[in-house]
C-alpha cells in the first residue's frame, strides 16, 4: 500500500484493531515485528535509533489524544521546545496564530480547555514544517465542536502548507473529510478506499 | 534560554521541598567531609606554626645539676642547632578557694632578652623585669579559671620555702599547650599552672646557680633525633641527666598529636560513610524520579530528540541538586570546622589558630556528590532510553500481583482489603520495596553508630570513676617515700583506707620497639583503685612479671612469654628484665602493671610508694586536706571530685563536640530519607490514591494504604539498621581509638531505642506532611493525569 504526499488520510478501526501501533511504526516511536515501511524510498524497518530520532526531529510531526503538552512550560514555550531543534521552522508565535491561539500564548496548559490545549499540541507539530502529521485520536477527548475546531485546523494545514496528515480515529464520521480512509481490524487492513467528495469539517457531523 | 532549560528550572521549583530535603542530606554529608578535614587541618597548621614561631625544642634533656660550660659541649654534637639551658622545679600554690595546693611548675626565662628555645606567648600583661625576683609571668587558663590578671598576687611554695610573687603577665607556651600536672592524664586548667620567673631568682630557689637542670636543644633540619640523644645523654650522665627525649614523648606534644591523629583517623572513617549514605540516597531518590519522568522523556525522544539531549537535560536536574547540596555542604563545613576548631582551644591552649583546608577535601566532595548523582541518573535513564517512545510514554503496564496471590489467600481472613493492597504491593516489588528499607536502615545506622559511640565514652567515663578508682582523694609524692609514710596517712584521723601505689617512668624496649610510659606497681587485690580487664575482672599479677594492656602489647609486638627491658628514668635509673606475664583487654589507655614488691625488688628499692589512694570521712575532708597539705613529701593531692569534672569538661568539648554535631547530622539525613522515599512513594501512587477515593475510600482510608507501606518498610528497616549501626558503631570506635587509648563502642538497647525513635519521629513528620498532601488530592485531574 502507498500513499502519496500533501494527502489527509483517515485510519478507521475499533479498539485494538492495530491502528495506534501502525501509526506508531510509521511515526519511528515503534519498531514493527514483522513486514516493511518505507518513507520515500527509505526503509523506516531498518533504521538505527539514531537515523529514527533524525527522522523524527525533521519530518514528522505529532498529535495525541491526552495532548502531552509539558505542564511546566507556557503555549509558547511548549512550541519552542520543537522548533528549537528543528531545521527551518516555522516562527512559534506564527505556529500558534495558524491554531487560533496567538493571544494565549503565555498561557500554562493548566489554563488552558481541552480544545485549546490540542491546538498547541496542533501548532507544536506542525512548527517544524513536518512532512507528515501523525495525529492519534486528536478528538477523542474533546465534545464536539471543539472537536470540529480541531478538524478544521488540521484540514486548512493540510491544504496550505501541503502537510500529510494521518489521522486515527473511531468516529467514522471524521472519514468524509478524508482523501483517502483506510479501515482496519485484527492488525490487518481490511479495506483502503479514495474518498470522491471530501466534505469540510464544518459539515461533520457525529 | 532554551525551552527545555525553562522546564528544568519550573521542575526544580515545583519540587523545591523534595529538591531541598535531597540537597540537605548531600550537604550533611559534606559539611562532615569538610568540617573534620578543616579541624584536622587547622590544628596541625596551627600545632606546627606555633612551635615554629615560639621555638620550640627538639629534644628536652633533664638533669639534677649540670654547670652552664656543659651547654658548649652539647652545641658541637652535629646535628644540633641551637641549646639553652634552663631551671625548672615543681611547686605549689596557695589557692584560697582550694581546698588543696596547686601544683605548678615553674620554668625559667634568661634576665636578658627572649630565649633561645621554648619561647612564651604573651597573652596580656608585661615581661618580667631584669633580675626582678619577685615577678612571674602565669599561665594563661590557669589565671583565667581563678579570675587572677596580671597586678594580682600569689603565694607560692618553691623548694619548700613559701612567697609571695607578682603577677606581672599572663603567657602561654607551645610546650604546655595540653597542660597537666604530672602523672595525670586530663588537664585541669583550675589544678595546674606554669608560672615562668627569672632564671637567676629559680636557680637561687633550686640550688644550681650557675648551672641548669634541663637543657632545650634544637636538631637541625634532616637530623634523626636518636643520635643526638644518645650523644646528649653520654654527656649528661656524669651530672645526673635522667635521659633526653624527643617531642614524640613530650608530654603536651604526645597528647595533641594522639588527638590530631585521632580526629585524622575519625575523618577518614566517619564522612565516607555519611557521604556514602547521601550517595545511596541519591541513588534511589534520582531513579525514581526519572521513573516517573517516562512519559515526558518518550514524549521529548518523539519530537526528536536525541537521547543524549534527553539524558543532559535530566543529568542537569540531578546536579542541580547535587551542587546546590555540595555547596551548602562546603560552605557549612568552612563554617563549621571554623567553629569547631576553635572550641578545640578549651583544652589546646593555641594562642592563634591557622585556619587550613585542604582543597583537595572540596574536589573529593563534588567529585563524590556528582558521581553518586549521575550514577543514580544514568542507571535509570539508560533503562528509560532502551524503550521505544511509544512504549515510554505509555504507563507501565499494570503490575503483575499473580504471584503474591497464594500469599495473599492465606492472609485474606486475617488482613482487610487495604492492607492487603499494601502487603500485595510489597510482594511484588520486592527490589525497590529492599533499596527502601536499606536506604532507611542506612539513615538509621549513622544514629545507632554515633550514639553507640558516644554511649561507649560514657561508659568508660562512668566505669572509671565508679568501678576502676572507688577512691576519694589521690596523694601524690614529690619522690618515692618509704612506706613508713602510709603508716602515717593511715593514722590520720578521718581516713578511712590508705592504699599505695607506685609510679614509675620507663621506656619498656623489645627488639628495636620502645613505648615511653610509666609502669604501675599495684598491691596484691587492690581495692579503691583497680586494674580491670575489658569484661571489668581484676588483671591478675603473675609474680615478678609485667602485665601489658593490648594496645601497648601491639606496640612492642610482644606476646607472653617475651621478655622486656626496663629503663627506668628516674632515681638511680636501673635497667632490668622482666618477663611478660599476661596481656589484657583495658577499657582505657595502654598500661603496664606489675606487682608493688616485684617492682621495688626490680628497681632495689624495698617498700617505695609514689603515693597512695585514699577513703576519707566525708565530714572531716577540709580538715584531712589541710594537714596533707603541710606534709613533707606531698607533691599535691587530686581529689576524685575535681578530676572527674575535669575529664567531663574534656568529653563535652572539642571531641565530644564532634561527636554531638555527628549525631544531630545523623538525625538529618534519617529524617531526609524518610521524608523522601514518602514523598516519592506518594508521586508514584498519586494516581491510585485517586481512584481509591474516587471509587468511595475515605480520605484516611486512601493514606493508610500509603503510609501503612511506609510504616511496614520503616518496620522492617529497624532491625537491619541495628545491625548496620553496630557495624558503623565499631569501625567509627576503631577510628576513634589511637595507640593510647581504646574507645568501646557500645551499641546498648539505650543506642538502639534513641535511634529507632528518631527514625519513628521522622517517619510520623514525613507521613504528616505527605498526608497533607493525601487529603488535597484533586480527584479529577490525578484520574486525568494518565490515561
Amino acid at each position: 500500500m502507498e500513499i502519496p504526499e500533501s494527502e489527509l488520510v483517515v485510519f478507521l478501526g475499533a479498539s485494538g484493531s492495530g491502528k495506534s501501533t501502525l501509526l506508531n511504526i510509521l511515526g519511528g516511536l515503534d519498531r514493527a515485528s514483522d513486514g516493511e515501511a518505507h518513507f520515500f524510498g527509505q526503509a523506516l524497518t531498518e533504521m538505527s535509533d539514531g537515523q529514527l530520532t533524525q527522522y523524527r526531529r525533521h519530518h514528522v510531526g505529532f498529535v495525541f489524544q491526552f495532548y502531552n503538552l509539558m505542564p511546566s512550560l507556557t503555549a509558547l514555550e511548549n512550541v519552542e521546545l520543537v522548533t528549537e531543534i528543528a531545521d527551518d521552522p516555522l516562527d512559534p508565535a506564527e505556529a500558534l496564530g495558524l491554531v487560533g491561539l496567538g493571544k494565549r500564548q503565555d498561557h500554562f496548559p493548566a489554563e488552558l480547555s481541552g480544545g485549546e490545549q490540542q491546538r498547541v499540541a496542533i501548532a507544536r507539530a506542525i512548527a517544524k514544517r513536518p512532512t507528515v502529521l501523525f495525529c492519534d485520536e486528536p478528538t477523542g477527548a474533546l465534545d464536539s465542536v471543539t472537536g470540529r475546531q480541531v478538524l478544521r485546523v488540521l484540514q486548512d494545514i493540510n491544504r496550505d502548507l501541503a502537510t500529510s496528515i494521518m489521522v486515527i480515529t473511531h468516529a467514522a464520521a471524521t472519514a468524509e473529510m478524508a482523501h483517502r480512509v483506510i479501515e482496519m481490524s485484527d492488525g490487518q487492513i481490511r479495506e483502503m478506499r479514495v474518498n470522491p467528495t471530501r466534505k469540510s469539517a464544518d459539515e461533520i457531523v457525529w | 534560554m532554551s525551552p527545555l532549560d525553562r522546564k528544568l528550572l519550573r521542575d526544580l521549583w515545583r519540587m523545591r521541598g523534595q529538591a531541598f530535603a535531597i540537597s540537605l542530606v548531600v550537604a550533611v554529608g559534606v559539611m562532615l567531609l569538610v568540617m573534620m578535614n578543616g579541624i584536622v587541618n587547622t590544628l596541625d597548621e596551627t600545632r606546627q606554626t606555633y612551635y615554629d614561631r615560639y621555638r620550640l625544642a627538639d629534644v628536652f634533656a633533664p638533669v639534677k645539676r649540670a654547670p652552664d660550660h656543659v651547654l658548649q659541649d652539647i652545641a658541637k654534637i652535629d646535628g644540633v642547632g641551637a641549646v639553652e639551658g634552663r631551671v625548672i622545679g615543681g611547686a605549689l600554690i596557695d589557692i584560697e578557694s582550694m581546698a588543696v595546693p596547686v601544683r605548678a611548675m615553674a620554668v625559667s626565662l634568661p634576665d636578658f632578652g627572649a630565649p633561645i628555645l621554648n619561647d612564651v606567648y604573651l597573652a596580656a600583661g608585661r615581661k618580667i623585669s631584669p633580675r626582678r625576683r619577685d615577678e612571674i609571668l602565669l599561665l594563661k587558663g590557669f589565671a583565667d579559671a581563678h579570675g587572677l590578671a596580671p597586678g594580682d598576687t600569689i603565694s607560692a611554695t618553691l623548694n619548700g620555702s613559701r612567697r609571695r610573687f607578682d603577677i606581672v603577665g599572663l603567657a602561654q607556651s607551645p610546650e604546655f599547650i595540653y597542660a597537666t600536672a604530672p602523672g595525670e592524664i586530663m588537664p585541669d586548667d583550675r589544678r595546674f599552672a606554669v608560672i615562668w620567673m627569672s632564671e637567676e631568682a629559680l636557680a637561687a630557689a633550686y640550688d644550681v646557680d650557675g648551672a641548669f637542670n634541663q637543657a632545650l636543644i634544637d636538631v637541625a633540619r634532616g637530623v634523626e633525633n636518636k643520635s643526638v640523644l644518645t650523644a646528649v645523654d653520654r654527656i649528661l650522665q656524669p651530672y645526673g641527666g635522667t635521659g633526653a627525649y624527643d617531642l614524640d614523648d613530650q608530654f603536651s606534644n604526645r597528647f595533641v598529636v594522639e588527638e590530631i591523629n585521632q580526629q585524622r583517623m575519625s575523618s577518614y572513617i566517619t564522612p565516607p560513610v555519611f557521604l556514602a549514605v547521601a550517595a545511596f540516597l541519591l541513588y534511589i531518590v534520582v531513579s525514581r524520579l526519572i521513573e516517573a519522568e517516562r512519559i515526558q522523556i518518550g514524549l521529548l525522544k518523539a519530537f526528536g530528540y536525541t537521547s543524549a539531549e534527553v539524558g543532559w537535560h535530566y543529568l542537569k536536574f540531578i546536579l542541580a541538586i547535587a551542587i546546590v547540596g555540595t555547596m551548602m555542604g562546603c560552605g557549612l563545613g568552612i563554617w563549621s570546622g571554623r567553629a569547631m576548631a576553635a572550641s578545640f582551644q578549651q583544652y589546646y591552649k593555641f594562642p592563634f589558630l591557622v585556619f587550613a583546608a585542604d582543597p583537595s577535601v572540596f574536589l573529593t566532595a563534588i567529585l563524590i556528590s556528582m558521581s553518586s548523582a549521575t550514577a543514580g541518573g544514568l542507571i535509570v535513564l539508560r533503562r528509560v532510553f532502551a524503550l521505544m517512545p511509544a512504549e515510554a510514554m505509555r504507563p507501565p503496564a499494570p503490575d503483575d500481583f499473580s504471584k503474591s496471590a497464594s500469599v495473599i489467600k492465606t492472609l485474606k481472613g486475617v488482613l482487610d482489603q487495604p492492607t492487603r493492597m499494601i502487603v500485595r504491593r510489597l510482594l511484588r516489588q520486592p527490589r525497590r520495596a529492599l533499596a527502601a528499607i536499606i536506604g532507611i536502615a542506612a539513615g538509621m545506622s549513622l544514629s545507632v553508630g554515633t550514639l553507640g559511640i558516644m554511649a561507649g565514652f560514657e561508659d568508660s567515663f562512668n566505669l572509671s570513676f565508679t568501678v576502676v578508682d572507688r577512691s576519694d582523694a589521690t596523694v601524690i609524692f614529690i619522690e618515692p617515700l618509704g612506706d613508713k609514710t602510709i603508716y602515717e596517712l593511715k593514722r590520720e584521723p578521718g581516713v578511712f583506707e590508705v592504699e599505695p601505689f607506685r609510679s614509675v617512668p620507663v621506656v619498656l624496649k623489645h627488639g628495636v620497639k620502645s613505648h615511653r610510659g610509666e609502669i604501675s606497681g599495684l598491691i596484691e587485690a587492690p581495692q579503691l583503685n583497680r586494674a580491670l580487664d575489658a569484661d571489668l575482672n581484676p588483671i591478675a599479677m603473675h609474680g615478678g612479671g609485667i602485665v601489658l594492656g593490648a594496645p601497648l602489647a601491639k606496640i612492642l609486638s610482644v606476646s607472653t612469654g617475651d621478655t622486656l627491658v626496663v629503663e627506668v628514668r628516674e632515681g638511680r635509673r636501673p635497667v632490668f628484665e622482666v618477663p611478660v606475664t599476661g596481656i589484657a583487654e583495658t577499657l582505657l589507655g595502654a598500661p603496664a602493671y606489675m606487682d608493688l614488691e616485684a617492682l621495688n625488688r626490680a628497681m632495689k628499692e624495698p617498700n617505695r610508694v609514689s603515693g597512695a589512694h585514699l577513703t576519707i570521712d566525708e565530714a572531716q575532708s577540709a580538715a584531712i586536706y589541710e594537714r596533707l597539705k603541710d606534709m613533707p613529701g606531698v607533691a599535691g593531692v587530686a581529689l576524685r571530685e575535681d578530676v572527674r569534672k575535669a575529664f567531663r569538661r574534656i568529653m563535652d568539648s572539642g571531641a565530644g563536640a564532634m561527636r554531638f554535631i555527628m549525631a544531630i547530622l545523623a538525625a538529618i539525613i534519617t529524617f531526609g530519607i524518610v521524608y523522601n522515599s514518602a514523598r516519592i512513594a506518594f508521586a508514584e501512587r498519586a494516581h491510585d490514591l485517586a481512584s481509591l477515593r474516587v471509587i468511595g475510600f475515605t480520605r484516611n482510608e486512601a493514606a493508610y494504604v500509603l503510609l501503612g507501606e511506609l510504616a511496614l518498610l520503616t518496620f522492617l528497616a529497624l532491625p537491619l539498621g541495628y545491625l548496620m549501626g553496630v557495624g558503623l558503631a565499631e569501625a567509627m570506635a576503631e577510628g576513634f581509638s589511637t595507640d593510647l587509648y581504646q574507645i568501646p563502642a557500645n551499641v546498648g538497647l539505650e543506642s538502639f531505642g534513641t535511634a529507632m525513635v528518631a527514625v519513628l519521629v521522622a517517619s510520623v513528620l514525613s507521613g504528616w506532611l505527605v498526608k497533607r498532601d493525601i487529603d488535597r488530592l484533586d480527584l479529577v485531574s490525578a484520574l486525568k493525569s494518565r490515561e
